[in-house]
């Protein structure tokens, strides 16, 4: 599904990626852990297509095309969706318009016809269950004065909405309290199928107990350093990231 | 001081000045001749050289004369759905035979009320336009709701414009609320030609005591028009007073609304909107005066900036020593989406009094990068998005249009520009 072969970016000129290589396919969860500032937000960036990241080498393909040619709002239709660390509030515009506007553009996108207002309030409320998020909420305009943890699942929320092929988490565990991030990883779970797959960049191995990752990748200054399976993240958890550093910097000095 | 006007457009204009109110025809013409009209020098027009606009493009000072209109035209230019009365004004004269037949309004031209007191809200002294008018006019309208009448229909002004280059049209309204009073006034206008003019318009208003008057209007000039507006209202105790102005387009157009607070418990609401591209320019001069104690006002403008457009804010606020509990809010926040755009803004707060709450504020910004790249991320087209944001920012405003069939059309005026346009 989706194939990244030595990708380098950087932002402003500073290099943040040297060389990413990576293979998500159909049906994996895979988990991008590091510590902070080794580019794992930076790569969730460059696939959902921000435009401060300017891609210096490398390729990316999704589905055969080469992702790194389409906008965001492309990437977004063919099915890439990225939670974002920091969903934006945005003043004035009203939760439901918003996705009944995005999701139709979406469908527009795929040849589906749009959904009518009756279509759409009988998905979004199949959905909000699925999140517990509550109607009121999607009344209001658009992350405008939620808390951290309604702003979380109102991404996972959105997710469902859009039923995308492969969705990247960047932090959706940070600032989750216990409850929250049990919410939020069911509703990751419910959605997970044989045809979509998840990446799951996060800095602690806590939400790896909610939803398990097939493969887990060590991300330090800007490559994959280690690869794994769920163990990995139980022996970062216990031990930190120190002694992959230490492995991985004293091979440079050799 | 320009001497282009001093000199022979004066004098011309001046000889084509409308009978009856000689005494304030007289007086304001001694403030024309001593002032002439503001160069970029006089400080209330530093940002706005509209007498240099004037000198290169009208070229005579005629007043336009009234022409006919149909009786479709105004059938045309109708909103949908609007449910009111109409008064039809061509070249700013008023025709009664085209507006509605309107029972529970006082409504009769200047020249039936030579008693009325021309000048004493707006007063010629404070802007050299304002003077102009007062001296020049030709005819006024009063429109008049009686004493306890709560006139609940809106009252549409349908402007038509029809002028030829080097026109000049001033018209003149004066509007009285009566204690308990309450009305609505849509002001729209229509263009039906695209040479340069000088429309040259001054309302008064008095409110009632617990009067509530909302004044609306849309500002789509033709792209060689030149308008300046001076708009005052005196508001009296426990009464209400809404502005609500959109501007979309014109070549220059200046605004100077006023108002003076005159009254306890009474609240003054300034709301605006400024969506430009092109070379326009629009400048909103706004002055709220709270002279006696426990007042409130509110003052909203927006402003978005296309292609070489440039906007001019100013908003006075006056809180005098008596004034004392006055509570007063001022906030304009403006986007820039081209490099070329101008904003210039300048809150004016003046507070002697010192028991009181006031608050300004000014943005000038881009379109939110961060909120445009979440909306793309969830499949929304970029201009789509970019529409849902200005749109977002513009709509605040907007919304404090009461009337419906109003506030619809001016809507949808707003979204057809920022679609195409920005």
């Amino acid at each position: 599904m989706l194939t990244i072969k030595n990708l380098h970016a950087s932002i402003e000129g500073t290099p943040i990626l040297r060389g990413i290589n990576l293979e998500v396919k159909a049906g994996e969860v895979h988990a991008i852990m590091g510590p902070n500032g080794s580019g794992k937000s930076t790569l969730a960036s460059v696939l959902a297509g921000r435009e401060e990241y300017e891609v210096t080498q490398g390729e990316v393909t999704f589905k055969g095309k080469n992702l790194l040619e389409l906008s965001p709002e492309v990437r977004a239709r063919e099915g890439v969706f990225l939670a974002f660390q920091y969903p934006v509030e945005i003043p004035g515009v009203s939760s439901t318009n918003f996705l009944r506007t995005a999701v139709n553009q979406v469908r527009e996108y795929r040849g589906e016809a749009p959904l009518d207002a009756v279509k759409f309030l009988s998905l979004m409320k199949e959905k909000m269950k699925l999140v517990e998020i509550d109607q009121k909420l999607l009344s209001r305009a658009l992350n405008e004065g939620f808390s951290g943890g309604e702003k979380k699942r109102n991404e996972i929320f959105q997710m469902a909405m859009l039923s995308p092929t492969l969705s990247i988490l960047d932090e959706t565990d940070s600032g989750l309290d216990i409850d929250a991030l049990r919410v939020v990883s069911n509703g990751v779970n419910q959605l997970k199928s044989d045809e979509n797959a998840t990446i799951i960049v996060t800095h602690y191995q806590r939400l790896l107990d909610y939803i398990v990752p097939d493969f887990v990748h060590v991300l330090y200054n800007g490559r994959i350093v280690k690869s794994g399976n769920k163990e990995l993240a139980m022996e970062l958890e216990e031990r930190g990231y120190d002694w992959i550093k230490e492995e991985i910097d004293s091979k440079a000095t050799v | 001081m320009s001497t282009l006007i001093k000199q022979e457009i004066l004098e011309n204009l001046l000889s084509h000045t409308g009978s009856g109110f000689e005494k304030q025809r007289a007086s304001a013409i001694d403030t024309l001749r001593s002032q002439g009209l503001p160069t970029n020098k006089s400080e209330e027009y530093k940002f706005t050289a509209i007498t240099k606009k004037i000198e290169k493009g009208i070229e005579n000072f005629e007043p336009a004369a009234a022409f006919t209109i149909t009786s479709d035209q105004v059938k045309e230019n109708v909103f949908e759905g609007f449910d009111g009365v109409i008064l039809v004004f061509a070249n700013g004269t008023y025709l009664p035979s085209l507006s509605s037949e309107i029972e529970g309004l006082e409504i009769s031209h200047f020249s039936e009320k030579p008693e009325l007191a021309i000048g004493s809200i707006a007063k010629p002294e404070k802007d050299p336009f304002c003077a102009l008018n007062q001296s020049t006019f030709e005819e006024g309208l009063f429109i008049g709701v009686p004493k306890n009448t709560q006139f609940r229909k809106p009252v549409l002004l349908l402007n038509f414009y029809q002028a030829n280059s080097g026109h000049v049209i001033q018209p003149r309204l004066w509007i009285e609320a009566g204690d308990f009073a309450e009305i609505t006034f849509i002001n729209h206008t229509v263009n039906l030609s695209s040479s340069p003019y000088l429309l040259n318009k001054v309302v008064e208003i008095k409110g009632g005591i617990n009067s509530q008057i909302r004044y609306y209007r849309l500002q789509n000039d033709g792209e060689n028009a030149i308008e300046i507006s001076n708009l005052e209202a005196d508001l009296h105790k426990d009464g209400k007073f809404t502005s609500v102005t959109i501007s979309l387009s014109g070549d220059m157009v200046r605004n100077n609304l006023s108002i003076n607070i005159l009254g306890s418990n009474s609240e003054a609401n300034m709301y605006g909107l400024y969506l430009l591209n092109g070379k326009t320019h629009v400048d909103n001069h706004t002055n709220v005066d709270h002279t006696v104690a426990n007042s409130e006002s509110n003052e909203l403008y927006k402003g978005i900036l296309a292609d070489r457009s440039r906007g001019v804010f100013n908003g006075k606020i006056f809180v005098r020593q008596d004034a004392q509990k006055t509570n007063a809010f001022q906030q304009n926040n403006n986007i820039l989406l081209s490099e070329d755009a101008t904003i210039n803004t300048k809150p004016q707060l003046e507070i002697w009094a010192d028991d009181v709450k006031c608050s300004h504020g000014c943005t000038t910004g881009q379109l939110d990068e961060e909120a445009l790249f979440y909306l793309q991320a969830r499949g929304i087209a970029k201009d789509h998005a970019k529409g849902l944001l200005l749109y977002a920012f513009a709509g605040e405003v907007v919304d404090h249009i009461t009337d419906e069939s109003f506030r619809d059309y001016c809507i949808a005026q707003v979204h057809q520009r920022l679609g195409s346009n920005f």
